[in-house]
């Protein structure tokens, strides 16, 4: 009984790795393919790595410990590949067009970079005030 | 029944692998290589928890422990180098 549970939970996690690998194969741009391709792994090796567990319970802490880390290492290999990809959009477009319809990072950045312009500036012209 | 239907999910478990495979090989940017060899060492992981089942020791899982850990080393540094070094 066991054993049977085990298996088709491990059946369920191999369809979300299946359902992950034919998203990256048809999602039209990187960020998509990001997405797709480390949410479903996630949910897909969970699934698979606990119904392995409960097929041999005397295994189930390692699996859980396993399972663990993948939780807490895919989203931030996830992350930083995203980060690099809109850092270096510019030369990636070259290959593979990628046109953002709301780009919040780039905003923000460049209204970080235009209040630091504009932060800068004064200070220094006052800086020449008191000088004078 | 139960070692034929974990058979079956490491079979797709394995068609999943060889697809990220092929996304691999065509991707038309570095990023898309990147992340299908993220979701690929996720599969082997799982597919090495079915080997260790099927074959009966438990050191495989170890095993699947210390490649989760350099896959997820190696995923973060080519990230870390598409962004061009450290800032």
């Amino acid at each position: 009984m066991n054993e049977t549970i085990g298996a088709f939970l491990a059946l369920g996690g191999s369809v979300f790795l299946m359902l992950a690998s034919i998203g990256m194969l048809r999602m039209p741009d990187y960020y998509n393919r990001m997405q797709t391709g480390t949410k479903a792994t996630t949910l897909g090796s969970i699934l698979f790595l606990v119904g392995v567990g409960v097929m041999r319970p005397e295994w189930l802490g390692k699996m859980l410990l396993l399972v663990g880390f993948v939780v807490l290492t895919n989203p931030v290999s996830s992350h930083a590949l995203a980060r690099a990809a809109h850092n270096a959009r510019e030369r990636l477009d070259k290959v593979g067009k990628t046109v953002l319809a709301v780009d919040a990072l780039a905003d923000a950045e460049a209204a970080e970079a235009a209040a630091a312009a504009a932060g800068t500036a004064p200070a220094a012209g006052n800086g020449e005030a008191s000088h004078a | 029944m139960a070692d034929t239907v974990l058979l079956v999910a490491s079979g797709i478990a394995l068609a999943a692998l060889v697809l990220a495979g092929l996304r691999m090989v065509l991707g038309p940017t570095a990023v898309d290589r990147t992340v299908a060899l993220d979701g690929m060492t996720i599969m082997a992981l799982s597919l090495i928890a079915a080997y260790a089942y099927f074959t009966g020791r438990g050191i495989y899982i170890d095993v699947a422990m210390v490649y989760g850990l350099a896959s997820f080393a190696g995923v973060v540094a080519i990230a870390r180098y598409l962004e061009g070094g450290l800032k």
